[in-house]
This record gives structure tokens, sequence and C-alpha cells, in this order.
């Protein structure tokens, strides 16, 4: 297949960026996104033209750590990581544009790259249980609910990829937060600190720049784990309750 | 057949000299590992713990440890030495430590629980692994992994890691990789991602409580030893790309493994030895470097433009059978018009006792023979079919798509075929490596101060790794091991304090420099992955699934060659002081090289069949793996043997550490 490219290149986070025009001439369709991408910078290192830097890493759909903007959409066409799209969603003749995520709260770092650390800072703000090493009790001690626990592990698939962020015409990232919010409240070992967590996991996504959650939906149609909207609700209705009892 | 049966391990009459090997190698000393624990295997650990010394609670935040790479084994430990009040520096090339590659890992964990009371127990843990491993790993090792298994459930399920459960609430538990019991614990077929969540999350409480701090986005390139202890480690800003050096009382290298030598694997994209190789060349032995795993049920490869091949469950093989066309002219028929008796399913033919459930090591072999006959089907002759019609006429298509349709779903995706039409396409990859680093029982290898856990060592697994141990081993080093091991070699620190001007922190740091500086300035015309996909050809086609004598030394010259010409005729782009991720491959691809190459020595050396590592030299008359325990009943730990980087090896020393089994004989295994 012949493909016409139109990437965002960006030298580094102060450098202004601008999109580059590009041509493929022999895509297979068995290749995958990345892999296309693989083909092209081989033929620019052989130019002498610096290849394009873009994250990846799994490159099965588990890591998160690949992500782009494939002609205006997170991850592209399909409900996909952008390592498990293949050319075969895409025809002879196309033109595609491909950008970084676009966030206040993701920095780009070079090129198709960026800054994701957010996630983390909003995690270390209380997405965890704190059970120390050695302090657990006998696994069987505590059962849980069986459709508790298939929802929360539902929720938990979150893949921090950040395409939420990335389709949401406000920058925000309350998927990933609703996500985890919802995860670990579902279950008897999240209750005793599930009120402070969400406040201050909402306070850190706020600092960060992330927008406010407006009921658009669009996150949950870019999510390529299919992380359900009502995650949302469920991060709404968990912080009234916090506030109301004081934290 | 006495070589079968289970009481003469080892078939005399076709022991043939090692000494082909010759010239390729020196024989150093014997190894003994000095911290190895006497008495009842029961109590080895126990007693272990007690008489390792403590550290002070008020000590410890004196006392910095720097954990390198944060899969399963490195964040674990970072979580658990963060709480217990340690100054924990943690190290990892991805942007978060949530992206470390255990992250993909499907099956389960292995825990002896025994909650299905089907006769489970800590020593039948032990029992199967020391087997699966085939008698090549070490026993009290192995033994302490099954003791800890149990605990890493608990503490899994108190951090929220959202096992399967049965309707009263209970947690589930699956059979795995042909054993006899029920003891994988698992959540769907994404496992790992949710130990690792788990781990990471305790890693990032530990960050708010100020005891941890994380180095994203940076990769170590030189290991600092200063008076023969381990004191840091170089490392790459990958954004800045600043090169320098961070001091601490001790070094863990958590890096995993390196299956990315044979470049197709199932590890991904990043995955690398450099931080184990820049140690290795800093005088830490290598050990059993040629022990791969290489997994039967991955999706074929589609072109040249492939970059890395991805695996589907062996839970598979449960339901689909296995075959190829008899006529080498039907191959590349429509499959579904190939009749019945035109169809060799020939693992039921070879082994009508376990059919297609043979393990991993026997299923690939069998795969690669087949297509070796010019049977193979699909793009470059390189797969077999998995055929489920039978299994949809038998269980019918929802019920098939009840147990699989995760990866029917994703081989659709890879491939765009539907394998509920058309029967699916599988060949083996690359997937695990058992070798690596040589470690003492407390995982400190021979330099003191560096630690070294999960893959990235080699002490558990022997010569073939059981399915559901890779996440239990990274586990159990992390949070339960290595920190009661630490402490005893803590306990004599905060060490004299040196800085950055330190005669060999500087040469260290301009080591590197240096380096980064050559792979840039060589500007010939080829890129880093051009060589690595040459070094892979190479690995697998002479140090893969089945090894020769003249194919390894065949092997060695070729890489030689390769290394050579990439020291002379790379092409890296951009500069040193931004992200270069053409530079980061080419760093990596130098150390595979070299690691290549010491994989084929090790192999050559080795002159047995053991596990993954098939030598045809070495076999029963009906083509079967056989061992050799009178001769080589031990782990090889290759010592550096010198040579600058860019120039040629000198010879590697072979130091033999004997394996020797007091509460478990030794068998010769069988399929048939």
């Amino acid at each position: 297949m012949r493909i016409t490219l139109k990437i965002w290149r960006q030298a580094n986070a102060s450098d202004k960026g601008g999109f580059h025009g590009y041509q493929l001439d022999d895509v297979s369709p068995d290749m995958s996104f990345l892999e296309m991408l693989d083909v092209l910078n081989e033929d620019l290192n052989a130019r002498g033209e610096e290849p394009i830097a873009f994250d990846s890493d799994c490159r099965e759909g588990i890591c998160g750590m690949c992500g782009l903007m494939i002609n205006g959409q997170a991850h592209g066409p399909e409900v996909t990581t952008t390592c498990q799209l293949h050319m075969r969603s895409f025809k002879d003749g196309d033109h595609i544009t491909i950008e970084p995520w676009r966030a206040d709260a993701f920095p780009v770092i070079k090129d198709l790259v960026v800054d994701r650390g957010a996630f983390d800072r909003i995690i270390q703000q209380g997405g965890f249980i704190s059970a120390n090493t050695g302090s657990a009790p006998e696994a069987n001690n505590l059962p849980v609910n069986k459709a508790d626990a298939d929802k929360a592990f539902n929720v938990a698939t979150c893949i921090g990829c950040g395409a939420c962020v990335a389709a949401c015409p406000n920058g925000s990232a309350s998927l990933f937060m609703g996500a985890k919010v919802t995860h670990l409240g579902l279950l008897p070992q999240g209750q005793p600190e599930r009120e402070t967590r969400v406040v201050q996991m909402v306070a850190q996504h706020d600092h960060e720049g992330f927008g406010g959650c407006t009921n658009i939906g669009e996150c949950t149609s870019a999510c390529p784990k299919e992380i359900p909207l009502d995650v949302i609700s469920q991060l709404n209705k968990d912080l009234r309750t916090a506030i109301k009892r004081g934290h | 057949m006495g070589a079968l049966d289970g009481t003469s391990p080892t078939n005399k009459a076709s022991v043939q000299k090692s000494d082909d090997a010759k010239g390729y190698y020196k024989l150093g000393d014997k190894l003994v590992d000095a911290s190895a624990p006497t008495g009842p295997i029961k109590d080895r650990w126990t007693n272990r713990k007690f008489e390792n010394r403590l550290v002070n609670p008020a000590n410890r935040r004196k006392l910095s440890v720097i954990i390198v790479g944060t899969g399963l084994a490195g964040a674990s430990a970072a979580a658990t030495m963060g709480e217990a009040g340690y100054h924990v520096k943690s190290f990892f090339y991805q942007d978060s430590p949530r992206r470390a590659h255990s992250i993909a890992a499907q099956g389960g964990i292995n825990a002896a629980k025994n909650y299905k009371e089907d006769g489970d127990s800590t020593f039948r843990l032990f029992y199967d692994t020391v087997k699966g491993g085939d008698y090549r790993s070490r026993e009290s090792n192995v033994y302490r992994l099954a003791e800890v298994s149990a605990n890493i459930i608990d503490q899994c399920v108190a951090q929220g890691v959202p096992f399967a459960r049965e309707y009263g609430g209970l947690l589930d538990n699956r059979s795995f990789g042909g054993v006899q019991v029920s003891r994988t614990f698992y959540a769907r077929g994404q496992t790992g991602q949710q130990l690792l969540i788990g781990a990471y999350q305790a890693l990032e409480r530990q960050v708010a409580e100020g005891t941890v701090e994380v180095y994203n986005r940076h990769e170590m390139l030189e290991l600092i030893v200063v008076d023969g202890k381990a004191r840091g480690i170089v490392a790459r800003d990958m954004v800045t790309g600043e090169i320098a050096t961070h001091l601490a009382d001790v070094v863990v290298l958590a890096t995993g493994g390196y299956g990315n030598v044979f470049f197709l694997s199932t590890n991904a994209m990043g995955c690398n030895v450099t931080a184990t190789w820049r140690a290795h060349r800093k005088g830490a032995y290598m050990a059993n470097p040629c022990y791969t795993q290489i997994h039967p049920t991955c999706i074929p490869v589609s072109g040249d433009h492939q970059s890395k091949l991805t695996l589907m469950s062996e839970s598979l093989r449960n339901d689909g059978r296995i075959w190829v066309p008899k006529n080498v002219e039907d191959k590349d028929k429509d499959p579904r018009q190939i009749a019945e008796e035109d169809r060799d399913y020939y693992l039921e033919r070879i082994y009508p006792a376990f059919g297609n459930l043979v393990p991993r090591d026997i299923a690939s072999r069998a795969a690669k023979y087949q297509c070796d006959d010019g049977k193979g089907v699909g793009p470059g002759g390189l797969g077999v079919y998995l055929d489920f019609a039978d299994a949809i006429s038998r269980l019918g298509r929802d019920a098939v798509e009840a147990k699989y349709g995760n990866l029917f779903d994703m081989y659709q995706r890879i491939t765009g075929e539907n394998p509920y039409e058309v029967p699916m396409r599988i060949y083996p990859a690359v997937h695990y490596v058992m070798g690596g680093l040589w470690v003492d029982y407390n995982l400190q290898s021979n330099i003191p101060g560096l630690y070294v856990t999960g893959e990235a060592n080699f002490s558990d697994h022997g010569a073939n790794r059981l399915g559901a141990s890779a996440l239990m081993q990274g586990l159990a080093d992390g949070y339960f091991v290595l920190p009661n091991t630490i402490r005893d070699y803590l306990a004599d620190g905060p060490f004299e304090k040196i800085d950055d001007s330190h005669p060999e922190v500087l040469a260290a740091r301009e080591s590197v420099e240096s380096r980064v500086e050559r792979l840039l300035s060589i500007n010939g015309t080829r890129s880093a992955d051009s060589y690595h996909k040459e070094l892979g050809h190479i690995m697998w086609e002479y140090c893969g699934m089945e090894r020769t004598d003249e194919g390894l030394k065949l092997a060695i010259g070729k890489i030689r060659e390769l290394k050579d010409d990439f020291w002379s005729n790379l092409r890296v782009l951009g500069t040193a002081d931004t992200m270069n991720q053409s530079l980061e491959k080419a760093g990596r691809v130098a150390d595979f090289l070299e690691l290549g190459e010491l994989m084929c020595i090790d192999a050559l050396n080795r002159r047995e069949s053991c596990g993954g590592h098939f030598r045809a030299e070495s076999q029963t008359e009906d083509g079967e793996a056989l061992r050799h325990d009178d001769e080589f009943a031990y782990v090889a730990a290759w010592e550096f043997g010198g040579g600058a980087d860019g120039e040629q090896m000198a010879a590697p020393v072979l130091h033999k550490e004997d394996l020797i089994y007091t509460a478990i004989e030794m068998k010769q295994r069988s399929y048939k």
C-alpha cells in the first residue's frame, strides 16, 4: 500500500514543533502501525535524517507505553492500543496524520513522546492500599463477593496509557482516577482509606492541570481497555461522601 | 532404554568428551557458594533469616540502596526496602515503573497453598520445580522459593490484587504447565499486569513517603566498583542525555532477561542485557547463559518488518490439535481443503501418551523439525496448524469462545484471520531465559554489594522454567528473600563515603561518555536495528531450539565478524545531549553481540541436552534429550575474559559450581 504521512516533529519541550510530510510506497497490510513507523525510521536513517521518536515497549497492548493521535483519534480507528493497530485498518492511498497526546498535563518531550508523570503522582496520593510487606493476613480469611471481585478486575485493567486524557476536550483524567478509585473501593481491603484516597487523588489531579469532567464520554470510547464511564460516577459519589464526612 | 527408566540417569556409552569447546574458553577454579545453608532443607531459610544480622531501624535511612528495574522483582524490592526505612533509589528506562515487562505475563502465579486439598505442599512445589528444571537448579534456593510462595498470595490480596474468585468469595485456582495439582492463582489472562500494578502502587506509596526516589527514563550503562565492592551505577538520562553517577551502599539489579538477543522474542522492545552485561564486564559471573526457554504457541512471523512476537497462552493446547500437511505440495493449500488422511498430527503420533500436551521444549522442537522438512505453513514456511475444528464440533462454538475468546480475538487482530473458521498458525518463539548473573544463596553476585533478583539471576529454574513460576520467583525475591538477605550486608554499612571525584567513579563515567561518543562518531551506513536483526538470525539458527558443535562454532565466527562490522559501519544519527532512541538501541545491540558469543560458547561447552538446551549430539536412539549428570551436573559460571569495548573478547573463564541433590533423586524424564 502507498501511504502519505503527516507527522508532528518537535526537537524538545521548548521547541515550537510542526508537521512534516513523508511517503511510504510499500506498506504491508500485515504490519502493525508501529512497524510501519519502524520502516519509515529505517528509511530516514538511511537517508541521513534523524528518526522520529515515539514510545512503545511491550507491543502487545498491555504496558500502556505507546499512544498516538492518529487522524485525530487516540490510538486510531480501532478500539485497541496503537501497537495493536494494523495497517489493514487503512487502505492504499490513505493520508494519515500522527500527533502526540495533546494535553497541558502531558508536555511533549520530543516528536511523539510525552511526559505522563502526572499519572504516577496521582497514584502516589492514595492510589494504593497501605499493606506493608509481611503484614498480610492469610488470603482466604477475607472472602470477596465474586461479582465485586470481577468488577474490580475489569476496571483494574486500566493500562495508564493516557488515551482518555488525550481524547477529552477538557483534558480530564477522571476516567483514569475513577478506574483506580472504583477498583480499590469495591474491595473490603480498600475501605479504610477509601475517603482520603479519593480526596487526595482529585486534589493532585487538579494540581497537575488536568481539566474537569463534563460527561462527554470521549474518554471511554477511546479507552483501549473499555473502562466504562460509570467509574466517573463512582468517583464523584465517593468524593461527595468524603467531603460530606468532613475530609 | 536404561536412560529413560528413571534409574540410570546416564547412558555411559554415548558420553563424549566435552573438549570440543577447547580454545574457546579457559577452565578456572571450581566455584563454591560460600553462603550455602546446611541442615535439613526445611529449616534452612528459617535459620538463615535468624543468622543474618539486623539493621537498627534508626540506622536504615542512612543506608542507601540502588535498585535497577521495576518489574515484579524490582518494584517489590523497592517498596519493601522503602517500607523498612532504607533510602532507596529506583532506576528504570520506561516512563513509569508500571510498564516493566512483567506486566505482559498472562497465565498465573504458583503458590503451595493447597486450597484444593489435592496433595499439594511446599515439598511438592519444590519437587516439581527442580524436576521441571531438569535437575540443573540449586536445591536450597528452590525449596525457599516454594516455602515463601504462600506469603506472596497473602501479600498481593492485602494490596487489592483482584485474583479470580469462586462464588463463595474464596480464591480460585487452576492447574497449569502440566503439573497434576491446581496451585495457580490468576487474574483472567492478565495476572502479571495485576501483580505488577500491586507492586507499583506499593512503590508509589513509598515515593510519597519519601523513602524511594524514582529515576524514570534512566538507563544504567555501567556498574561502579570501588575497593572490590559495588557502590553505584552510571546512568544516562534518556530525556536530557546527561550521563551521571549515582552512588549507594549496595546495588540491586532486577533488570529482567535477555531474550531480545534473538531480536524476535516475546519480550518488550526495550528489554536488554546492558545492566547485567556491564556488571559481567566488571567481574560478575554470568551463569548458564545458554539456557533459553522457547515457547511453542506464538503467532508466526508475517514478514521482514516484524518487530516482536506475541505469545498465546499454552492452554490452547488443551483443546487445539497440532498438525502439518503430510505432503509438502499441500502446504500452500487452504487447510480446510486438506483431507483428514493427508494431515499429520505429529505430536499425537510421536507422543501418544501426552499428545499435544508435551512440555514446551518438546513441542517447540517438533514444530521446528516439521518446518525443516519443508512442511511448514504460512509465510516463509515457518508455522504449523493449531486446529480447533474438532473442539468446536465436540463442545460447540460458544464453549470454545468462553474458554479462549480473548486469545482468538488477539490472534485475529494480529493476523487478520478468523481462527473459528481457519486453523490458527503457530510457531515457537523465545520467551524467557533461565540463565543470568550468578548469585549465591543470599542473591549476592560474586561482587560484594551487588545483588541480582528475578529473571536477571540464574538460580531457581535450572535448565527450564515451569509455567506460572516466573511471577512467583520475581515476587519471592523482591518481597521476601532480598530484604532478608541484604540486611546482613548492610549491617556493616554505611560504607566509606565516596563522591563523584573518586578515581574509580570518574573512570566509570568517562568510559560511558567515550563509549557514547564512539557510537555516535562511527558514521557508517547501517542502523543498529539491522545489526540486531542479523544477530537474531544467527542466534535463532544456531543457538535456538537445537544446537550442534558445528553450528555453534560457525555462529561464534559469524558473531565476531558482525561485531567488527558493527564497530566500523554503524550509523547513529542525532546527538548525545537529547532523547536519542537510535543511540539507546546501538548501546544495547553492542552488548547483545558480546552476550550472543558467550551464549554460544556456553552451549558449545554443555555437550548434553537438558531442559531448554538441546544438543543434537546428546540424544537417545529415538531422538529424545539425554542429560549427562556425571559430566554436567554443574552451574557454568563464566568470568569475563577481557577485551575493550569494540575489540574482540579474550576467552572467558569457566567456573563450575557442582549441583548436589540431597532431598531429591535425579531422574531422566520421559514423555512417551
